[in-house]
C-alpha cells in the first residue's frame, strides 16, 4: 500500500503531499527512526533559537555598551593577535567533520564497513577537538579576561551568561554526538546493521550536520555581529 | 523503492557543497578580518549564513531529496520562531529606550577591550 503511494504520486510535489496525509496509513516514507530523530532535531531548533533570542533580546535592552567580540576572542601565535582566529579554526573543523560524515552515509548505503567506520571515527575526531578548543576557549575567558555569567570586565554583564549559555549548550551537543558517532561506528564494525541495513548511519549523520547547522548561527550571531 | 532504500547521491555534489561551505566560511571570516561595518556587516554575515544553513539542510541532510510531508514537518514549524524573534526585537528597543529614558544612561557608552585592561601582558603597547 505505501510501496504503491512512493511509487505513483510525484514524489516531492503537493499531490504528495496530500496523498501521504489523505488516507489513514503511514505519512512518512522514511525509516522510522529518521522521521524520529527530525521530530527530535525540529524540537532541538526550537530550544536553541530559544536560547538565540534570549540573546537577542537582552543585548538589544542592555545599556551598557556590548563588549567587543572580534578583540575578546582574538588570539596571538607569537606576533599581533589574529582577530576570532579560534573560532574560526573551529568552524572550518565542524565544517570537515560535516563533510567526512556525508561520506560516512554515503558508503555505508554502500555497505562499504570498513569505510564508514573510519570516517565516522574521523568524524568523531574533529569533534573532539572542537571540544577541546572549546575548553581551551573557555578557560582563556574566564582566567586571563575573568570573564563570569553574571559579569565581565568589559562591558554588558550579559556577555558572559549568554557565552556560556549558548556555547555550553552547543558544546554539550557536540559531546553527545561524539559519543553517539562513536557508538554507531563500531557496530557498524561489528556487523550489527549488515541485516538491518545502514539507515543509523545517515540518522547519525543527520544529528552531526544538525550540530555543524546550529554553530553557523551561533558563528553569525554571537562572533560576527 | 529508491527512497525506501535510503539517501543514496553521487559523491560528486558532496565534494562541490563541501567545497562551497569552505568558501562561504572563509567569506564571513573575512567580513570580520577586513572589519566591514554597519550595514553592510550584517547584510554579509546574514547573507553567507542563510547560504551554509541552506546548502547543509538541503544537500547534506538531504531534505531536498524528501518528500513533501516529511520537509514540511521539519521546515514548517521553525516559522514560528520568526513570530518569536520579531516580537522580542520590538520589547528589546522598547525596554532598552525606556531605561534611556528614565534611568539615565549614557547612549554614547563605548565598551573596553582586553588591550585596555591588560595591553602590557599581551606584550602590546597600547597606543589608540
Amino acid at each position: 500500500m505505501s510501496e504503491a503511494a512512493v511509487n505513483t504520486a510525484d514524489s516531492r510535489g503537493i499531490e504528495s503531499l496530500v496523498d501521504d496525509w489523505s488516507a489513514d496509513k503511514q505519512a512518512y516514507h522514511v525509516p522510522w527512526g529518521k522521521a524520529m530523530m527530525w521530530i527530535f532535531l525540529v524540537s532541538d531548533t526550537f530550544i536553541f533559537t530559544c536560547f538565540l533570542t534570549s540573546y537577542l533580546s537582552v543585548r538589544l535592552s542592555t545599556t551598557q555598551p556590548w563588549p567587543p567580540q572580534s578583540e575578546i576572542f582574538a588570539l596571538s601565535f607569537g606576533g599581533d593577535p589574529i582577530p576570532l582566529i579560534l573560532i574560526a579554526i573551529m568552524t572550518f573543523i565542524l565544517i570537515t567533520s560535516s563533510g567526512t560524515m556525508v561520506l560516512a552515509v554515503n558508503y555505508g548505503y554502500r555497505k562499504d564497513k570498513i569505510r564508514t567506520f573510519w570516517l565516522m571515527v574521523v568524524t568523531a575526531l574533529f569533534g573532539m577537538s572542537f571540544v577541546g578548543m572549546q575548553a581551551f576557549e573557555w578557560t582563556k575567558l574566564i582566567v586571563e579576561e575573568g570573564v563570569r555569567p553574571w559579569g565581565n570586565p568589559f562591558g554588558a554583564a550579559q556577555f558572559g551568561s549568554v557565552f556560556f549559555m549558548i556555547t555550553g549548550f552547543h558544546g554539550l551537543h557536540v559531546s553527545a554526538g561524539v559519543i553517539y558517532l562513536l557508538t554507531i561506528a563500531f557496530k557498524v564494525r561489528a556487523g550489527h546493521y549488515d541485516k538491518k541495513g545502514y539507515e543509523v548511519v545517515e540518522i547519525a549523520g543527520l544529528y552531526w550536520h544538525f550540530v555543524d547547522l546550529v554553530w553557523v548561527f551561533i558563528f553569525a550571531f554571537f562572533y560576527l555581529l | 523503492m529508491s527512497s525506501e532504500a535510503g539517501q543514496q547521491h553521487p559523491l560528486g555534489v558532496y565534494y562541490k557543497v563541501w567545497a562551497l561551505l569552505f568558501v562561504l566560511s572563509a567569506c564571513s571570516y573575512m567580513v570580520d578580518f577586513f572589519e566591514v561595518q554597519g550595514a553592510m556587516r550584517w547584510t554579509l554575515v546574514l547573507l553567507f549564513m542563510v547560504l551554509k544553513a541552506g546548502f547543509i539542510v538541503a544537500i547534506f541532510m538531504h531534505v531536498v531529496w524528501e518528500r513533501m510531508a516529511l520537509v514540511l514537518t521539519i521546515l514548517g514549524p521553525p516559522v514560528a520562531l520568526l513570530l518569536l524573534i520579531g516580537l522580542m526585537t520590538i520589547e528589546g528597543n522598547y525596554v532598552a529606550g525606556t531605561r534611556y529614558q528614565y534611568m539615565g544612561h549614557d547612549r554614547d557608552a563605548v565598551a573596553l577591550g582586553p588591550d585596555d585592561l591588560h595591553g602590557e601582558e599581551h606584550g602590546e603597547a597600547v597606543e589608540h
